[in-house]
């Protein structure tokens, strides 16, 4: 089984042939920059003492979540992980629920019970899991694939996790599994290149993610994952191939962090270099500068779309400050059913 | 009334199930053709089909991670673990993900799965297939641990653990699969999960005990019995959650528990109910709390009948506390 190699995306001129309109793009763009500006608070608010707890932001990451979530359908069913707040956004959860969430609000995704490495919990936007334990949500997508497909469903599960979870037995089980049982499952490599501290060259071995994932027989793609048409273009054509019963799909979208693992983090562990030869591919940067090449955008326009989300985080950040937390003697009714 | 073994009952209970509701699914390592290594799901995939009898590979993370997908999305899973002693593969799945769902959803997803595995020892399995892991379990919010050990029960709990919105951890007593059989009627019952039996009534010691144990007990509460002792029975049935009210009520009337289990007794479910019975009833002792357990080593295959508590051990327990 061979890789597929998708460096980047096609030129901005061809954007109309993905039936990419300008309502399109500008809502792919207005969405990254949401997720960008939500983590940038939430990082002030940390700093500020607002928020306590871990918070693992999307920072640098954006192009993967929006353009996966631009290919999906409303009832596709997405596994988030602990660096969850960007794949909740994409998905439309509204940023006021994720920001309670991260603050412990019981108005928050999962009333507070679940903080940060939660907060991509939502039944309403088709997100069921978003787990903590790195690589856990592997064999759970599995078994949600398997279910669509024995239900006798459209639908596709996608399975966000990081280039980490990839060392994990759960990530070898799980891909066995689903090449085996030819299920609609898309799983997504976030490969920010760390696991946690640790540059991936030093805990993978073989050629590359999506080399080690087509061993299993499973379809696997390559992308530039701070191309954010490069990312939706591939995910569409998989969905495609998922829906029609074709078995699963692996997609490795190669991205960076722009901050640390998680927001304490100064990440001095990584190479001056590196890190601005990585500055420079920011994922919006390129995107807006395709999009200004299209005559859809300008730098006025781009000020006012980061100045309305602005104004619209000083609300939710309000909100999410002024809203209640679940009482202590209510936390036993989320443990049993009955 | 047909009498059947222990491993029939569940296997019909399975059956039944199946039949009853589509949703229901059964996976595992070699539970299809095979019909599971102790036959527990014998001639479910000749009628249900591979879609619902699943044979996994040899992977419990996956098992019971797939399971919990399975779940979430409608289906009611059960999974096999082909013995209690592999569980730890699923464990991270089981008290991360699968005990947790509910709780860190805020209540927006549940997990209605049940995992069955066969449990204990006396079958000279070695150290890796007679382990008795339930305290790790019922240490963790979210899960339910049932064990049953008669046929009616197995049958009548894993009907009640298949329908319940949570999920629930069904260890099987696999020493008693086939020696012990019982009266099991055809058709729909269900025992409640959390409530336990009186297998004997007693007036002078409490034997509080589940599992295989609770023969240990009878036996060698007949004993005592001949020995001018009167001694009650409680099979506890549900671990998590567990009878509070049954174990006051026993312990009121006796003043003498003794807890019998075949895990090992550091940290094993005995010392909960010793704590429980100490916070709740301490005034009613008549003698101090008695442990009857496996010893805390690794599973000893040479000297397994040393290791699991039996009649002599329990006999010397319910005369020391008489004695006290």
């Amino acid at each position: 089984m061979a890789i597929i190699e998708v460096v980047g995306g096609l030129p901005p001129s061809k954007y109309a042939e993905l039936g990419l309109g300008r309502d399109k793009l500008l809502r792919m763009l207005r969405k990254m920059v949401e997720i960008r500006l939500f983590e940038e608070r939430v990082e002030r608010l940390f700093f500020e003492g607002k928020i306590t707890g871990p918070s693992h932001l999307y920072l640098g990451e954006e192009a993967i979540a929006v353009g996966v979530a631009e290919a999906l359908a409303e009832s596709d069913v997405v596994v988030s992980t602990y660096r969850g707040h960007g794949h909740a956004i994409a998905r439309n959860v509204p940023m006021v629920a994720v920001l309670a969430e991260i603050m412990g609000k019981a108005t928050g995704t999962c009333k507070g019970l679940g903080g940060s490495m939660h907060a991509a919990i939502s039944v309403e936007h088709g997100i069921p899991v978003a787990t903590a334990i790195v690589g856990s949500g592997i064999p759970i997508a599995v078994g949600m694939g398997l279910a669509v497909k024995q239900l006798g469903e459209k639908r596709v599960i996608v399975a966000f996790f990081g280039d980490g979870a990839v060392n994990t037995g759960a990530f070898h089980e799980g891909l066995n599994l689903a090449a085996i049982w030819r299920i609609p499952t898309l799983f997504v490599c976030e490969n920010n290149q760390y696991a946690e501290f640790t540059p991936i060259t030093k805990t993978f071995a073989g050629e590359s993610i999506a080399a080690r994932a087509a061993c299993y027989g499973i379809p696997s793609y390559r992308v530039d994952g701070n191309d954010v048409i490069a990312v939706y273009s591939t995910t569409m054509k998989i969905v495609e191939k998922l829906r029609r019963g074709d078995g699963p799909a692996f997609m490795e979208c190669i991205t960076y962090r722009k901050k640390g693992h998680g927001v304490y983090d100064t990440a001095w562990y990584r190479p001056r270099e590196e890190v601005e030869e990585w500055m420079r591919r920011d994922p919006i940067e390129r995107f807006g500068n395709n999009l200004k090449e299209l005559g859809i955008v300008d730098d006025g326009l781009l000020k006012s779309i980061e100045a309305e989300v602005e104004a619209e985080l000083d609300k939710v950040v309000e909100e999410a400050m002024n809203a209640p937390i679940l009482p202590f003697e209510q936390l036993k009714q989320f443990i049993y059913s009955t | 009334m047909a009498v059947i073994s222990l491993a029939q009952a569940i296997n019909q209970a399975l059956r039944e199930e199946m039949r009853r509701d589509d949703r229901v699914i059964v996976m595992g390592e070699d539970v299809g053709r095979r019909g599971g290594v102790f036959l527990c799901t014998e001639g479910l995939y000749e009628e249900f089909g591979p879609d619902r009898v699943i044979d996994t590979p040899l992977a419990e993370s996956a098992i019971v991670g797939v399971a919990l997908g399975m779940a979430i999305y409608g289906l009611r899973p059960v999974a096999e673990i082909q013995f209690a002693d592999f569980i730890y593969g699923g464990f991270d799945q089981i008290v991360s993900n699968i005990a947790k769902i509910r709780y860190r959803s805020g209540g927006q997803f549940s997990a209605p799965l049940v995992i069955r595995a066969p449990y204990g020892g006396g079958v000279k399995g070695g150290l890796h297939h007679s382990q008795s892991p339930e305290a790790y379990f019922i240490h963790t919010a979210g899960l339910k641990v049932v064990i049953p050990s008669t046929p009616y029960d197995a049958k009548g709990l894993l009907i009640s653990a298949i329908r319940d919105e949570d999920p629930v951890i069904f260890f099987e007593p696999k020493r008693i699969y086939r020696s012990v059989k019982g009266e099991v009627p055809e058709g729909d019952y269900t025992v409640p999960i959390g409530v336990s039996r009186l297998v004997r009534e007693g007036s002078d010691v409490s034997l509080i005990t589940y599992g295989a144990m609770v023969y240990e007990c009878e036996a060698a509460a007949e004993k005592a019995e001949k020995e001018g002792i009167s001694v009650e029975v409680l099979d506890l049935r549900s671990l998590l959650p567990f009878d509070g009210e049954a174990i006051i009520k026993t312990v009121r009337k006796t003043g003498r528990p003794i807890i019998v289990h075949e895990a090992p007794k550091i940290c094993g479910f005995g010392a909960e109910i010793a704590a429980f019975i100490a916070e709740r009833e301490i005034l009613s002792l008549q003698s101090p709390i008695i442990r009857v357990a496996g010893y805390d080593t690794p599973f000893p295959l040479v000297h397994e009948h040393l290791y699991l508590p039996n009649e002599r051990r329990i006999l010397d327990a319910i005369k020391r506390a008489v004695s006290f």
